[in-house]
C-alpha cells in the first residue's frame, strides 16, 4: 500500500496555505468593489479557481498523491468545462 | 485448469447457509453472486409487468377510437411503462445483474471492493422502484408527464409527480453506488497477472459505464430536486411563469439521459462481444480498438445531448453543433460492429442459443442504429419528430439492444449461474417467435411515424389503421414467444440438468471454476499468465 | 493504484476507500455543477436583476463564512497530518476546532437566512411569489444552493464526528487512519464549493 509511508505535510505548510486562501478571498473582495466592467466577473471566477486548485493540490494532497488522481481530477474538471461551453452554444446565439 | 471442481463438499453459493437461513440469508447476503440474482429477480418482475402495460397499449391502439381505456389512463399508462422500463430495466440492466455475478469473477477478484456498499445500492433500487411504482396508488394519481417530466407541464400538472421524481433520483444514487464499486474493483482487485489489457471486454464496458453514472446520474439527480423544490416550495426555475426557462430543464435532463443511453447500451455490447467470441471461438478482432472505443463511446456520448431537442426551440447553432458531434458517435459503435463480423469471419462457430440471440441483437440494433441516423441529422428529425417513428427507433435500440443483449447474456450464463443446462431447442423456437413478433410489434411503427402518426396519443385517425392491426398482432407473438423462453429457463431451473463447468468452451475466468460457483468464486486465487481470449 | 497488489486482509483496503471517496467527490462535483449551469444561464438571461438583487446580501457576513470555512480545512488537514504523526492529542483538538468552526458557519447561516425571512422572503412566501422574474430566480437559486451545501456541512460535520469518535476510541491511530483521511477530503470539497459559491452570490458587480 503505497499510501502509508507517503509524504506528510506539516503544520506549517497548512498555515501557509491557510494564509494564501484567506489572502486571495481579501483581494476578491477588494476587486469587486472596484469597477472594471465585464472583468469583474472574468476576475473573481479566475481567483476563486486559483483557490479552488490552492485547495485541491495541498488540502487534498493531490500534489503528493500517485499521478493519476491529478490525471483524473483533471479530465472530471475538464469534461464538466466542456459541457458548460456546449450548452452555451445554445444561450450565447439564441 | 478446465477440468472439473471435484470440491462438493465446498457449498456453491446458492446452498450456502450463512448466519441466518432461508430468504434472510439471501436479504442480508454480501455475496456479489447473490446480489446479482436478486437485481435479477426484482429486475424480471418489473420487466414482465412494464410488458403487460405495453400489451394494454397496443390493445387500445388496435382501432381508432377509445377501445380499453381513456386518453387519461393511456397517459399514465406510457408515463409507468416508460419509467419501469428505463429506470428500473434497462438502466441497471446488464450491469446490475450480469456485472454484479461475472466483474469480480472475470478479474479473478472473491467479491466488489465494497460488498456492503453493494447490498446497500441493491436497497436503494428497490426503494427507489416502490416510490416510483407507489406514484401509481397514492397522492393524485398517476404521473401523465411521460417518463421525461418535461417542464413546464411537469410543475403543473396534479398528478403525483413529486413521488415518481423522488424515486427516481433514489434509483441515480443506487447507480452511481454501483459503478463507483466496480470502478474500484477493476483498479484494485484484479487478480496477479491480470493487466488492464487483459481484462475481458466485459469488464471494459463495464468500467466506462462506471464513469458514465459517476459523472452523469448526479445532473439529474438535482434537476429532479429542483423540480421537487418548484413543486413543493413554489420556488422558480424552469417555469416560464416564473422567469425560469423550460428548455434549460431539458437540457439537464438529457445531459444525463443521452449518457444513460449508454449506461444501457454499453454493457450490453460488452456481453454480445463475449458471447460472439466464445461462439466463434478465436480470439477477438481488434481487442484494443474494442477498448477504446468502448471508453470513446462513453466520452463522445457525453456531448449530444441536444439532439433531443432539435425542435425545443433551441438556437441554431447549438443544432448544428449537436448534429455534427452526434454523427461522430456513431464511429465507435461501428467499429464494435465491424470487429465482431471480424471476429466471427474464419472461426468455428458454434451454433447454439446465446448465439443466436447475440445474432439477432445485432441485426435489430442495426435497424435501431440506422434510424438513428435519420433522428440525429437536422433536417429529418423535424419531420419525424415526436412521431410513432421515434417509438419505433428506441424500441430497436434499447429493447432491440439492451433487452436482447439482456437474453443473450442469460443464455450464456445461465448454466454457469444454476449449474444447469436448458433446452436449447425450445430456447430457439421461443427466440424465432419472439424476433418475429419483435419486428412485427416496431417495424409498422416506423411507417407509421413517417405518415406523420403523433406518439403519446391514445387514439389516431383512420388513415393509419393497418399498420396498427399488424402491430398489435407482433406484440401478441411476441408475448408468445416471451413466454417460451421464461418458462424454458424456469423448467431448467426446476429439473436435473447435469453440472457442465464449460459447456460452450469459453476462455474467460468464469469458465474455470465450478458451476454454480462457491461462495468465494475461486479455490485459490488464481494467476493469469496469458492475454484474454486465448485460443490457439 | 494501477498496480494490483494482492492483500491478504481483504477487507481492508485503504488506497480502495480513498480512490472510492474521490469517485463520490466526482459525483458531488457534478451535483453542485448542474445548479452551476442554471446559475450561470440564468445570469447571463437577467443581468441587471442579479446585480440588484444580490444587494441584499450581506459582503461582511459572507467574508466571515468564507473564512470561518477556510480555516476549518486548514485544521482538518492539519488533524490528518498529526495522527499520522502520531500525536493523538493534537488530532482530537484540531477535531473538535472543526467542528465548532463547522457549527459556527451553520450559526451564522441561521442569522443570515433568519434575517430574510423576517422580511417576508423564503421560499413559497407572498413577497417571493410576487418578485420580478429576475429577482425570483435569484433568490431561489440563493436559497437552494445555499441550503443544499449546508446539508453537505451537516454530512461533513457527521463524518467528522464519527472520525473524532474513533479517534478517541483508539480505533484511528497513526497506521490505520484511512477515515479521517477520507472525511477530510470530504470536509475540503465543502470548502471548494462555498469558494465559488461566495464569490457568485455575494460579490456580482
Ligand atoms: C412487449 C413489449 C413492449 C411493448 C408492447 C411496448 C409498447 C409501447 C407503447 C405502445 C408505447 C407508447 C407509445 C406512445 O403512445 O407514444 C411505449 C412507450 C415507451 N416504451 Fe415500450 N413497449 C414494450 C417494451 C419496452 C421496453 C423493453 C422498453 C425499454 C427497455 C420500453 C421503453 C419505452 C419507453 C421509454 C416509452 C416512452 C414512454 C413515454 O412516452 O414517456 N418499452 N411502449
Ligand atoms: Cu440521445
Amino acid at each position: 500500500m503505497s499510501e502509508n509511508n507517503h509524504h506528510i505535510s506539516s503544520y506549517k505548510d497548512h498555515l501557509l496555505v491557510l494564509l494564501i486562501l484567506i489572502f486571495l478571498t481579501v483581494i476578491t473582495v477588494a476587486i469587486t468593489s472596484i469597477e472594471l466592467g465585464p472583468f469583474n466577473t472574468a476576475a473573481a471566477m479566475l481567483i476563486a479557481s486559483v483557490k479552488a486548485a490552492v485547495v485541491l493540490l495541498y488540502f487534498m494532497h493531490l500534489k503528493f498523491d500517485h499521478k493519476i488522481y491529478r490525471i483524473t481530477v483533471g479530465i472530471v474538471l475538464a469534461i464538466y468545462a466542456a459541457v458548460i461551453v456546449v450548452t452555451f452554444f445554445d444561450y450565447f446565439y439564441r | 485448469m478446465a477440468e472439473h471442481t471435484e470440491h462438493k463438499h465446498e457449498p456453491n453459493y446458492l446452498e450456502y447457509q450463512g448466519k441466518y437461513k432461508g430468504l434472510l440469508g439471501w436479504l442480508t447476503s454480501t455475496d456479489h453472486k447473490r446480489i446479482g440474482l436478486m437485481y435479477f429477480y426484482a429486475m424480471m418482475t418489473f420487466f414482465l409487468s412494464g410488458v403487460v402495460m405495453g400489451l394494454l397499449m397496443k390493445l387500445e391502439l388496435i382501432a381508432p377510437g377509445e377501445q380499453l381505456m381513456g386518453a387519461q389512463t393511456y397517459n399514465g399508462l406510457f408515463t409507468v411503462h416508460g419509467l419501469t422500463m428505463i429506470f428500473l430495466f434497462v438502466i441497471p440492466g446488464v450491469a446490475a445483474v450480469f456485472g454484479n455475478l461475472f466483474l469480480p469473477i472475470m478479474i479473478g477478484a472473491k467479491d466488489v471492493s465494497f460488498p456492503r456498499l453493494n447490498l446497500f445500492s441493491w436497497y436503494l433500487y428497490m426503494i427507489g422502484a416502490m416510490v416510483v411504482l407507489g406514484s401509481q396508488f397514492i397522492g393524485d394519481g398517476p404521473p401523465d408527464t411521460g417518463w421525461t417530466f418535461y417542464a413546464p407541464y411537469s410543475l403543473k400538472t396534479n398528478t403525483n409527480v413529486v413521488f415518481a421524481v423522488t424515486g427516481a433520483f433514489i434509483l441515480g444514487f443506487s447507480s452511481i453506488l454501483t459503478g463507483l464499486n466496480f470502478i474500484v474493483t477493476m483498479h484494485r482487485l484484479r487478480a496477479p497477472g491480470m493487466g488492464w489489457m487483459r481484462m475481458p471486454l466485459f469488464c471494459w464496458t463495464l468500467y466506462g459505464t462506471g464513469w458514465i453514472q459517476l459523472l452523469a446520474t448526479p445532473v439529474v439527480g438535482i434537476t429532479f430536486l429542483m423540480v421537487v423544490a418548484e413543486r413543493t416550495l413554489g420556488i422558480g426555475f424552469f417555469d416560464p411563469a416564473l422567469g425560469g426557462d423550460p428548455i434549460l430543464y431539458q437540457h439537464l435532463f438529457w445531459i444525463y439521459s443521452h449518457p444513460a443511453v449508454y449506461i444501457m447500451i454499453l454493457p450490453a455490447m460488452g456481453a454480445i462481444t463475449e458471447i460472439v467470441i466464445t461462439f466463434s471461438r478465436k480470439t477477438v478482432f481488434g481487442y484494443t480498438a474494442m477498448v477504446i472505443s468502448s471508453m470513446a463511446i462513453a466520452f463522445v456520448g457525453y456531448f449530444v445531448w441536444g439532439h433531443h431537442m432539435y425542435t425545443s426551440g433551441m438556437s441554431s447553432t447549438a443544432r448544428w453543433v449537436f448534429s455534427f458531434i452526434t454523427f461522430l458517435v456513431a464511429i465507435p459503435s461501428a467499429i464494435k460492429v465491424f470487429n465482431w463480423t471480424a471476429t466471427l469471419y474464419k472461426g468455428s462457430i458454434n451454433l447454439q442459443t446465446p448465439f443466436f440471440w447475440a445474432i439477432g441483437f445485432i441485426f435489430v440494433f442495426m435497424i435501431g442504429g440506422f434510424s438513428g441516423l435519420v433522428l440525429g441529422s437536422l433536417a429529418t428529425d423535424i419531420h419525424v419528430h415526436d412521431t410513432a417513428f421515434v417509438v419505433a427507433h428506441f424500441h430497436y435500440i434499447v429493447f432491440g439492444g439492451t433487452g436482447f443483449a439482456f437474453f443473450a447474456a442469460l443464455h450464456y450464463w445461465y448454466p454457469k449461474i444454476y449449474g444447469k443446462v436448458y433446452n436449447g431447442k425450445v430456447a430457439n423456437i421461443g427466440l424465432v417467435i419472439f424476433f418475429t413478433g419483435f419486428n412485427l410489434l416496431y417495424f409498422p411503427m416506423f411507417v407509421l411515424g413517417i405518415m406523420g402518426m403523433p406518439r403519446r396519443y391514445y387514439d389516431y385517425l383512420p388513415m393509419f389503421h393497418t399498420p396498427n392491426i399488424i402491430s398489435t398482432v407482433g406484440s401478441w407473438i411476441l408475448a408468445i414467444g416471451l413466454i417460451i423462453v421464461i418458462v424454458n429457463l424456469l423448467r431448467a431451473r426446476k429439473g436435473s440438468g447435469k453440472e457442465i463447468d464449460n459447456p460452450w468452451d469459453g476462455r474467460t475466468l468464469e469458465w474455470s471454476i465450478a458451476s454454480p460457483p462457491i461462495v468465494e468464486n475461486f479455490e485459490e486465487v488464481p494467476t493469469v499468465d496469458h492475454e484474454a481470449y486465448d485460443y490457439k | 493504484m494501477e498496480t494490483t497488489t494482492h492483500h491478504e486482509d481483504l477487507h481492508r483496503d485503504d488506497t480502495a476507500s480513498k480512490l472510492g471517496m474521490w469517485l463520490f467527490i466526482f459525483t458531488e462535483i457534478l451535483l453542485f455543477g448542474g445548479m452551476f449551469i442554471v446559475y450561470s444561464v440564468y445570469r447571463y438571461k437577467n443581468p441587471v436583476a442579479f446585480h440588484i438583487a444580490h444587494e441584499e446580501l450581506s459582503i461582511p457576513m459572507g467574508f466571515i463564512n468564507t473564512v470561518i470555512l477556510l480555516i476549518s480545512s486548514a485544521t482538518v488537514a492539519i488533524s490528518i497530518s498529526s495522527i499520522q504523526k502520531g500525536d493523538r492529542k493534537l488530532t482530537i483538538r484540531m477535531l473538535v476546532v472543526t467542528l465548532l468552526l463547522a457549527l459556527t458557519f451553520l450559526i451564522n447561516k441561521y442569522f443570515e437566512w433568519g434575517a430574510k425571512f423576517e422580511h417576508g422572503m423564503y421560499p413559497g412566501s407572498d413577497l417571493m411569489a410576487n418578485l420580478s422574474h429576475g429577482d425570483m430566480l435569484f433568490f431561489s437559486l440563493y436559497f437552494f444552493m445555499t441550503g443544499l451545501h449546508a446539508v453537505h456541512i451537516i454530512v461533513g460535520m457527521i463524518l467528522l464526528g464519527v472520525s473524532l469518535y474513533k479517534v478517541q476510541k483508539g480505533l484511528v491511530h497513526s497506521t490505520r487512519f484511512a477515515l479521517l483521511e477520507n472525511s477530510g477530503l470530504y470536509w475540503h470539497l465543502v470548502d471548494l464549493i462555498w469558494i465559488f459559491l461566495f464569490p457568485l452570490f455575494y460579490l456580482i458587480h
